[in-house]
């Protein structure tokens, strides 16, 4: 009988896999799971088990993420075979875009909407993003605290701004929040996910037409226009702003909230930050915490197409690949004493935003904002602090984005 | 120490143009323009950072 021959419980046995994700027993919330740091230590590549009972590859030290992210033959199409899912996904459920496609018709599409990313582009909204900050800490301070930083400060300026960027009415905001928020919770079932994601597709498909007939200023319009010239159908257009619309929500707003709290255990490095005026320190303040928080746990997933060789082994066509980028970012090879937060070290090589041809579209708005936020919060507000034990903080183990559920704080 | 840049590869991150203002700017579209293929020396530190972040591999800094 198979189970005479056990020697022990499963995950002792030496040739186990592991599971992934792996349970985040360390008592520091802003480090990888301890499971996943020895991992890393044994070597760069390792077969893990995931939720549907599939055997991928977990690559764990940096240099073999990056080669791989930017190597042409690993897919990003969802249907490939070995593709490792996050979770079930929800049938008939339209794709995100071309952040689930290949080249070159990933290229197509997204060269469709980089011009507002570019880096002038950004910079000319700083001084709205600096109004938006300003705003929302004056109605902060001139309430009654605690508040929720989460609801209050950290999820209202990506929206406000991609809302604006898009031509998206943030008065709708509550409507595609509460649905964003089903759509990354990995508790949700299939069937709730694609019912929250078909409604803001739903009102985005609408708003497109409007777009159509009457164009105006903002990027919405700009997709309605290649809709009009026949370079994209409806559905392309309407699963490239719903890409657009959620994709910077719960990725900048929990960089707000996890990058405070991480601050706030940290005095002496937010004591440097509310010190500076030198923008080079806030801008190496934002790169740090890129690279020490984990925003996306769960990692960047591909399907291998061809046989790779790397890190002593052979990845085979058809296997999957996960490049978990909060491991990646605390490989010490390449970050000196990782696990310690240091704003004034240079981590801009940081895997944060992924590597390759899908790296993030929004990164340069991303760090815009980010560097106005913790440019701004802990000088107007020098007494900020956590208004609950940390042990009462929920962590949103349970999301596709890792971050905090809410954030009480008093000043 | 020369510049080159294959446009056609560039993914429009903007992450040179955040390392070396004076040496890349971007299109309309984002995609990366080379400002100036021989840089100063002050600017090759700018220019070795674009090469090691830039995610498409489209950057290198050559000897002639």
């Amino acid at each position: 009988m198979a189970d005479t021959t056990l020697t022990g419980p499963a995950h002792e046995a030496p040739d186990a896999v592991p599971e992934f994700p792996m349970p985040r027993e360390s008592r520091c919330p802003f480090d990888p799971p301890p499971a996943l740091k020895e991992l890393q230590e044994q070597g760069p590549l390792t077969k893990v088990r995931l939720w549907d009972g599939s055997e991928p590859w977990l690559v764990t030290r940096y240099a073999e993420q990056r080669a791989l992210l930017g190597d042409g033959r690993v897919s990003a199409d969802t249907d490939q075979p070995g593709y490792p899912t996050k979770a079930s996904p929800e049938a008939g459920e339209g794709k995100l875009s071309f952040i689930m496609m290949d080249d070159p018709e990933h290229a197509r599409l997204r060269r469709m909407v980089t011009g507002p990313f570019a880096v002038k582009k950004v910079e000319a909204l700083r001084p709205a993003v600096q109004r938006i900050v300003d705003g929302l800490i004056d109605d902060m301070l001139a309430g009654p605290g605690p508040v929720d930083l989460v609801d209050v400060f950290a999820l209202p300026i990506p929206s406000l701004v991609i809302c604006e960027l898009l031509g998206v009415p943030y008065e709708e905001h509550d409507f595609f929040q509460e649905h964003t928020k089903t759509m990354v919770r990995t508790t949700a079932t299939p069937e709730e996910r694609g019912a929250a994601s078909r409604e803001v597709a739903g009102y985005l498909a609408g708003l497109l037409g409007k777009r159509v007939a009457e164009p105006r200023d903002d990027l919405l319009s700009g997709i309605a226009a290649r809709v009009t010239a026949g370079e994209l159908t409806h559905q392309q257009a309407t699963e490239m702003a719903l890409l657009l619309l959620i994709a910077g929500h719960e990725t900048t707003a929990n960089m707000i909230a996890l990058g405070t709290l991480a601050l706030l255990q940290y005095p002496d490095q937010l004591a440097l930050l509310r010190e500076t005026d030198d923008p080079k320190l806030v801008a190496s303040a934002v790169e740090e915490l890129l690279r020490y928080l984990h925003i996306t746990h769960l990692g960047r997933r591909r399907a291998v197409t061809e046989d790779i060789e790397i890190g002593g082994q052979v990845i085979k066509a058809g296997e999957g690949v996960i490049m978990v980028n909060e491991i990646g970012n605390r490989d010490p090879e390449v970050f000196a004493d990782p696990d310690r937060l240091d704003i004034t070290r240079d981590a801009r090589r940081h895997v944060a935003f992924g590597f390759g041809v899908h790296q993030c579209l929004g990164q340069p708005l991303a760090r815009m904002e980010l560097q106005v936020v913790y440019g701004t919060l802990y000088k107007r507000i020098p007494t900020l602090k956590l208004a609950c034990a940390l042990e009462d903080v929920r962590f949103k183990t349970d999301a596709f984005i890792y971050g905090v559920h809410e954030l009480p704080v008093s000043w | 120490m020369k510049v080159e840049l294959e446009a056609d590869k560039c993914v429009a991150s903007g992450q040179c143009v955040l390392a070396a203002m004076d040496v890349f700017d971007q299109d309309d579209e984002g995609i990366a323009v080379l400002l100036d293929e021989q840089p100063a020396d002050e600017h090759l530190d700018g220019v070795r950072e674009a090469v090691a972040i830039c995610p498409a591999a489209a950057i290198r800094l050559v000897d002639q």
